[in-house]
């Protein structure tokens, strides 16, 4: 039962309970429209103590396409947080007005603060550079929706490997699932984290480390191409030198399985070139529609009403 | 050598990594004891090379977990009449609250004032503890 529980990091709901939740959420790709009075009477608060256009969108379309309703703030400096308010005031408040809390916040585990006080469900969508569940269970759907199974899937996350926050969550979340593999391609200075290698070595889980994209994308299900952040480096000239390294072309999609998927949690920067974008395997605006669905299905989920 | 003379009644913390007792003699509060209380520093040890060991003239409930948390190979033992009475061995507690501190500047318990922030070790061999917010990991 995931009714009154909270989603704040990419383990909290068992294998189990992310496939009902993503079973309700395939039916609601279906058939969107069956689902647009879920959530009449029912408020959300989406407080953004820092700026995600994107990801305060999706919540807030995914409510509003369930009939409920939401409120919030996605500024920090128009809250009772500039005022001098900790976190854990602000959750009990705020918790008495609304059914369910979305929060998004600079410092790592604040989402897990805020649930400890707050009297309704919350969900993280984004703490730092910590969790960010629910692009994790957007990247599960699209799997599912266009692989129809995670089982025996060769994954390939490409990039910043190494503070890429979505790839650690996405690696954990799915190698719970049998025979999967996964081949890490990056440079050297951003690959993978050790825990992270060490856990998936514990646990007989085969992964492979390279830093060619071109070899590696011919055995690939699915590629999960990530943004290298400026903001992750130290000086500019190491960012610019590491920036271009693994830029997925026309030419490398050619060497792709028929029904590889590309993936990309967004936004692009110029990882992925803008002739792909026309390739049917290029799934990676597709996800962003697969993340409100998703996002539906976890609001109805934790509100009950499913 | 210096010579301690033999401890009538009170508690012997033994077997401590060289350097790492005045860590445990300031953990523990021992400056703030108004009975005898000795220090020594690179003992020669069959076992370790040189250690550190605590003789405290006094009854005292000691805090397990902060000697587990800084070093959970030492021996401690209760002595009463000049006799031993208890011989207590350590391990790493598996959880500690209000012992550590989160080193991640990013943490929300370094923005927010959080008591008896929760840790679970991680790591026994080195002692690695993580944040029960961020997750980040930490010692001693």
């Amino acid at each position: 039962m995931l009714k009154n529980r909270s989603l704040i990091g990419p383990d909290d709901f068992t294998v189990a309970e992310t496939d009902e939740l993503l079973g309700l959420a395939g039916r609601i790709v279906r058939e969107p429209g069956a689902f647009s009075g879920a959530c009449a009477g029912k408020l959300l608060a989406s407080l953004f103590y820092e700026p995600s256009t994107r990801t305060k969108f999706s919540f807030d379309a995914a409510m509003l396409r369930l009939g409920g309703q939401t409120i919030g703030f996605s500024d920090p400096l128009t809250s009772s947080a500039a005022k001098g308010e900790t976190i854990a005031d602000s959750a009990r408040t705020i918790s008495k007005y609304v059914d369910l809390i979305v929060v998004r916040h600079p410092k790592e585990g604040a989402a897990k603060l805020i649930s400890r006080y707050a009297d309704c469900p919350v969900i993280n969508a984004g703490d730092g550079g910590h969790h960010h569940p629910t692009q994790t269970l957007t990247d599960l759907l699209t799997i599912r929706h266009y692989k129809k199974r995670f089982e025996g899937l060769s994954i390939g996350v490409c990039g910043d490997l190494k503070f890429g926050r979505t790839i650690h969550s996405l690696v954990t979340s799915f190698s719970r699932y049998e025979n999967v593999r996964f081949l890490f391609i990056s440079p050297e200075e951003l690959a993978m984290p050790g825990y992270i290698r060490e856990d998936l070595a514990a646990r007989k889980i085969p992964y492979a480390e390279t830093d060619s994209l071109e070899a590696s994308i011919p055995e690939l299900d699915v590629l999960y191409m990530s943004r290298v952040q400026r903001e992750r480096f130290i000086s500019e000239e190491e960012y610019l030198r590491l920036k271009d390294f693994f830029i997925l072309t026309k030419d490398k999609m050619a060497l792709g399985k028929p029904d590889m998927i590309v993936m990309h949690p967004l936004p692009r920067i110029n990882e992925i070139a803008a002739e792909v974008d026309d390739d049917p395997r290029a799934v990676y605006f597709e996800q962003v529609r697969f993340g409100m669905y998703v996002r539906m299905a976890l609001i109805m989920k934790l509100l009950g009403l499913e | 050598m210096i010579n301690v003379s033999k401890l009538k009644r009170g508690i012997v913390i033994d077997h401590i990594r060289a350097g790492q007792g005045y860590k445990i003699f300031q953990q523990l509060g021992l400056d703030k004891l108004e009975d005898v209380v000795v220090l020594m520093r690179n003992v020669e040890s069959g076992k370790l090379g040189r250690k550190d060991l605590i003789k405290i003239e006094t009854d005292l409930a000691l805090n397990f977990d902060v000697l587990g948390l800084i070093d959970p190979n030492v021996t401690i033992t209760y002595v009463e009449d000049g006799e031993r009475v208890q011989k207590v061995k350590l391990s790493p507690p598996q959880e500690v609250r209000g012992i550590l501190a989160c080193k991640n500047p990013r943490c929300v318990t370094n923005q927010e004032r959080i008591e008896n922030v929760a840790f679970r070790l991680v790591n026994p061999e080195t002692n690695e503890y993580a944040c029960e917010y961020c997750d980040a990991r930490t010692r001693l």
